[in-house]
C-alpha cells in the first residue's frame, strides 16, 4: 500500500535577513517534532530578505500546523506552500563517481545523457554536476551507482511558483 | 542637534518613554552601565535575592496592573536564572519585557567569564528576542519590545546588551511607530464577519451550549464582554485556571473551573454538551483530559487571536482568528441581531430548559466537598482557604504549584478578574511568593495572599527579604503538609504508596523563626478554632510582610480527580462522597461500573463510564 509513502511539499518561506533567523526556524521544526526533509537558504533580490525553501512530508506533519506556527515568527514575512503542478523546482547535485580508464567513457555517456556537466576528472573517478527536477537527480544517482558512488552532496530543493500564462482580464 | 546619550542612558531613557514605572532586577558585571543611569530615573527599581524572583514578580506586576512586567539582569548565570519564568510567561502569555547584559561584542564567542548563549537559550521561550550590536538601535529595539510583548498572543521578549554596547554613545532619538520595521507582524484582531454569523447560527441550533472561558478573556481585558454575552445568551460558563474570575464565581452562569481537578458540574458540562464557545482557551490537556474522549458530541466554536491554536489540539468546526474583547462583541451583535429575525419569523427561542436545569442538578448534588477533620487538631487545607476567602474576599490570591494551588482555585470564591494570579502552563513551584510582591507593588492598595505549599515555599522564600526590605508587604499563607503533597499523592494512588522523596518534614525549616529572620511576622496555627484568630491578626499588619505556617492534614488530597491520560467521564469524586481512596479499590469501583459518582443526578443522562472498564493510569503524565 501506498499510505505510507512520503508525500511531498514545498514550502518557500520569506524570511527577514536577520541575524539568527536560520536559528529561529531550524529551532521551531525541532522543538515542535516536525519531520523536514530539506532546507535550503539563499539571498533573494532584496538584501533585507532571504528566502528558505523547506521541504516536508505530509504523510509525518501537519503542514497547516508547520505553516501557521512560522508565522508566528517575527521575522516571518510570507509563506507559499508550492503547487508541485503550479511551481518549478529544482535541486543542485554535485556526485564523485568512481571509475577507472576503462569505465570512465560509460560515466561519461550517462552524463551526456543527463545533461550533466562534467565538474572534475581524477585518475580513479569523475565529479559530476546537475541541476534539475529532484526526480531526475535520483535517476542519475540510480544509474551511477553501479560504478561505485565515492560522494554526494545535494542542495536541496529550491522552487517558485509558475507564471500566469496569461495576463488576467 | 539631537543628544548624545550612552546606550545605557537611551535604554533607560526608552523603558521611561514606553512607560515602564517599575523594574525587578539584581546587577552584575555585564549590565552594570545600565545601573548607572537607573539612579537618575524616575523608575523604581526593586532589588530582588535571586534573578528567578525577578521573572516572577514581573509577572505579578503585569497580573495586577495590566502593564507588561520588565526585569534587568545581568549575563551569564544571571540570564539563565530568569529562564524559567521567561518560559512561564511565554507558556501563560504574560507581558513581560526582560533586558540581560552581555558580554561586549568582542568576547561574544569566547566562552568569557559570564558568557552564556542566551539569544539562543531564550529563542524558543520568548515571542521575539534580540541581540543588540549597536547602541542606535536601542530605542528601536525597546519600542518594538513593549509592542511585540503587549499586542497579539502577548508573551515575554528578551533583550541581550552587551556591555560596551551600553557604555558607547549614540545619537537619542525615538521611533514614531514602534511597528514600522515589523512588516512580518500583523496579528489579526476582529474576527471575520462570516465566521461569526456562522458560530451565531450554531448556537441557535444548539440545545446543550457551554461557555468554555480560557486565560484570553484576561489578557484581551475582556471579561465585561464576557458576561454581556453569557447574559444574553443563557449559556453557562466554565473559568478554566488561567480565566479564574473572568466571570464571578456567585454568577449564575459561573460553573468554575473545568479539568483534572475540576467540578463535577463544569468537567461534565463540557463532556455532554453539544456546542462549546471556546474563547480564548486552548484544550490543554489538563482540561481535555484524553482528548478523543473529550466532548464527544460537541461541535466547537473557537476564539484565539494566535491562528496556531485553532485545530492544534481539537478540530474547530468554526475557527474565528481575532481578539477576545472584540470578537465576542461581534458575537454579542450578530445574537442580537439573529434574535430580531427569530422574533419577526415568531419562532420560540431554543429550548434550554432541559439542559440548565440538568447542570443545576450537577452543581447541586456534586459541588467541591471534603471530609471534615475528626477534630479540632485536623485542620483541612479546604477550610483554610475558606476562611482566608472570607477574611478578605476581595484579595488577590496568587497560587503556587501543587495541591495548594488546587485547593485555592476550587476554594477561593473570585469576584473579580486579575483577582486570581498562578503559573498554569508550566507548572512553576516557588512561583507564588515573588509573584505576590510583583503584584502588590503594583497595586499596593490591595491586599494580597499568595497561597503556597512547604515545598514551593522554601524553592523561593529569599524573596520575602525583597519583600521586608522594599516594604511590600504580602501575606503567605503556607499550607504545609510535610511533603510535596501532588507528587505524594500520584504515589498513593498510583505508585501503590510507595513514597518516594516526598516527604520534607513540618518542622525544619521553623517558618516563624525564619519570617523575622527576613523582616516578616510569623504565625503558626495547628489547629481549627486558631485559625480565624490568626487570620484575623494576620490582616490587622499593614507595614510588614506576613507568614502563616498552617499545619493542615498530611494525607488530604485534591478531589475531584481525573487521573493523567484517561476520559474526564471517569472522574473521581473522592472520599467526601464515599469513595474510596485506595487505588486497588478504585479499580474494582471502576470494573463494577460503580465509581463516580456513587450518586446519580439526571434522570436521562449516560452513567459516567470508564473506558474499558477501568481507570488507565498514565504514570508518565504527571
Amino acid at each position: 500500500m501506498s499510505a505510507m509513502e512520503p508525500h511531498l511539499t514545498t514550502l518557500s518561506v520569506l524570511v527577514e535577513n536577520q541575524p539568527g533567523v536560520l536559528a529561529r526556524v531550524a529551532g521551531l521544526i525541532a522543538r515542535r517534532g516536525y519531520n523536514i526533509e530539506s532546507l535550503a537558504v539563499g539571498p533573494t533580490d532584496d538584501p533585507g530578505f532571504s528566502r528558505m525553501t523547506l521541504v516536508v512530508d505530509q504523510t509525518q506533519t501537519h503542514v497547516e500546523q508547520i505553516v501557521k506556527q512560522l508565522y508566528k515568527l517575527i521575522n516571518v514575512i510570507k509563506i507559499i506552500e508550492l503547487d508541485p503542478t503550479d511551481s518549478i523546482e529544482r535541486e543542485l547535485l554535485l556526485v564523485r563517481v568512481a571509475c577507472t580508464a576503462e569505465t570512465r567513457f560509460q560515466v561519461l555517456e550517462l552524463a551526456e545523457i543527463f545533461e550533466a556537466k562534467v565538474a572534475d576528472v581524477g585518475a580513479e573517478s569523475v565529479a559530476l554536476e546537475l541541476s534539475g527536477p529532484p526526480s531526475r537527480l535520483n535517476d542519475l544517482l540510480e544509474l551511477v551507482e553501479q560504478h561505485g558512488i565515492k560522494e554526494v552532496a545535494r542542495t536541496g530543493r529550491i522552487g517558485l511558483e509558475r507564471a500566469r500564462k496569461r495576463a488576467a482580464i | 542637534m539631537s543628544q548624545r546619550l550612552t546606550g545605557a542612558e537611551a535604554l533607560v531613557r526608552s523603558l521611561e518613554q514606553v512607560g515602564v514605572e517599575v523594574v525587578f532586577g539584581l546587577p552584575g558585571g555585564a549590565i552594570l552601565p545600565v545601573y548607572d543611569p537607573l539612579i537618575d530615573s524616575s523608575i523604581r527599581h526593586i532589588l530582588v535575592r535571586h534573578e528567578q524572583g525577578a521573572g516572577h514578580m514581573a509577572q505579578g506586576y503585569y497580573w495586577s496592573t495590566g502593564k507588561p512586567g520588565v526585569a534587568v539582569v545581568t549575563s551569564g548565570p544571571g540570564a539563565t536564572n530568569i529562564l524559567t519564568p521567561i518560559t512561564d510567561a511565554f507558556m501563560d502569555s504574560v507581558p513581560m519585557v526582560v533586558i540581560a547584559g552581555q558580554v561586549s561584542r568582542a568576547a561574544i564567542g569566547s566562552d568569557a567569564f559570564q558568557e552564556a548563549p542566551t539569544f539562543n537559550m531564550t529563542m524558543p521561550v520568548t515571542k521575539h528576542n534580540y541581540v543588540v550590536m549597536d547602541p542606535a538601535e536601542i530605542p528601536q529595539v525597546v519600542a518594538e519590545a513593549f509592542h511585540l510583548a503587549t499586542t497579539g498572543r502577548p508573551g515575554p521578549v528578551f533583550i541581550d546588551l552587551p556591555k560596551d554596547v551600553a557604555a558607547s554613545e549614540m545619537d537619542w532619538w525615538w521611533p514614531e511607530d514602534p511597528a514600522a520595521n515589523l512588516a512580518g507582524y500583523r496579528p489579526t484582531t476582529s474576527g471575520h464577519p462570516k465566521q461569526v454569523k456562522e458560530a451565531i447560527r450554531l448556537l441557535a441550533e444548539s440545545a446543550r451550549p457551554v461557555i468554555y472561558a480560557g486565560g484570553g478573556i484576561l489578557k484581551a481585558r475582556a471579561a465585561a464582554e464576557l458576561r454581556e454575552f453569557a447574559e444574553k445568551t443563557r449559556v453557562p460558563v466554565v473559568t478554566t485556571l488561567m480565566a479564574r474570575g473572568a466571570l464571578p464565581d456567585d454568577h449564575e452562569l459561573c460553573l468554575g473551573m473545568p479539568g483534572m481537578h475540576g467540578n463535577y458540574a463544569a468537567v461534565t458540562s463540557l463532556q455532554r454538551s453539544d456546542l462549546l464557545l471556546a474563547l480564548g482557551s486552548r484544550f490543554d490537556d489538563r482540561v481535555t483530559g484524553r482528548v478523543a474522549d473529550f466532548a464527544p458530541d460537541a461541535k466547537v466554536v473557537h476564539v484565539d487571536i494566535d491562528p496556531a491554536e485553532l485545530s492544534k489540539v481539537r478540530h474547530a468546526d468554526v475557527p474565528i482568528v481575532g481578539d477576545c474583547r472584540i470578537v465576542i462583541d461581534s458575537l454579542v451583535k450578530e445574537f442580537d441581531k439573529s434574535e430580531r429575525r427569530r422574533e419577526e419569523r415568531g419562532d420560540p427561542p431554543p429550548d434550554r430548559d432541559a439542559w440548565l436545569v440538568q447542570i443545576e442538578v450537577w452543581r447541586d448534588k456534586f459541588p467541591y466537598r471534603y471530609v471534615e477533620g475528626s477534630d479540632d487538631k485536623v485542620v483541612k487545607p479546604q477550610y483554610v482557604i475558606e476562611r482566608l476567602c472570607a477574611a478578605a474576599p476581595d484579595a488577590t490570591v496568587v497560587g503556587g504549584v501543587g495541591q495548594h494551588q488546587m485547593f485555592a482555585s476550587q476554594w477561593w470564591r473570585f469576584s473579580r478578574p486579575y483577582q486570581w494570579i498562578n503559573s498554569g502552563g508550566l507548572g512553576t513551584m516557588g512561583f507564588a511568593i515573588p509573584a505576590a510582591v510583583g503584584a502588590k507593588a503594583g497595586d499596593p492598595d490591595r491586599v494580597v495572599w499568595a497561597i503556597d505549599g512547604d515545598g514551593c515555599f522554601q524553592m523561593t522564600l529569599q524573596e520575602l527579604i525583597t519583600a521586608s526590605v522594599e516594604r511590600i508587604p504580602v501575606k503567605i499563607a503556607i499550607l504545609n503538609n510535610g511533603y510535596l503533597g501532588m507528587v505524594r499523592q500520584w504515589q498513593e494512588l498510583f505508585y501503590e504508596e510507595r513514597y518516594s522523596e516526598v516527604h520534607l518534614g513540618t518542622d525544619i525549616p521553623d517558618y516563624v523563626k525564619l519570617a523575622e529572620a527576613m523582616g516578616c511576622v510569623g504565625f503558626r496555627v495547628d489547629t481549627v478554632p486558631d485559625v480565624d484568630a490568626v487570620i484575623a491578626k494576620a490582616m490587622e499588619i499593614d507595614d510588614q510582610p506576613v507568614v502563616i505556617d498552617f499545619r493542615i492534614d498530611p494525607m488530604e488530597k485534591v478531589y475531584p480527580m481525573v487521573p493523567a491520560g484517561t476520559s474526564n467521564d471517569g472522574l473521581l469524586l473522592g472520599p467526601a462522597y464515599g469513595q474510596v481512596e485506595d487505588e486497588r479499590e478504585l479499580t474494582a469501583l471502576a470494573d463494577s461500573d460503580g465509581a463516580a459518582p456513587m450518586t446519580h443526578g439526571g434522570e436521562d443522562e449516560p452513567p459516567p463510564e470508564h473506558p474499558e472498564g477501568h481507570i488507565e493510569l498514565d504514570k508518565g503524565g504527571f
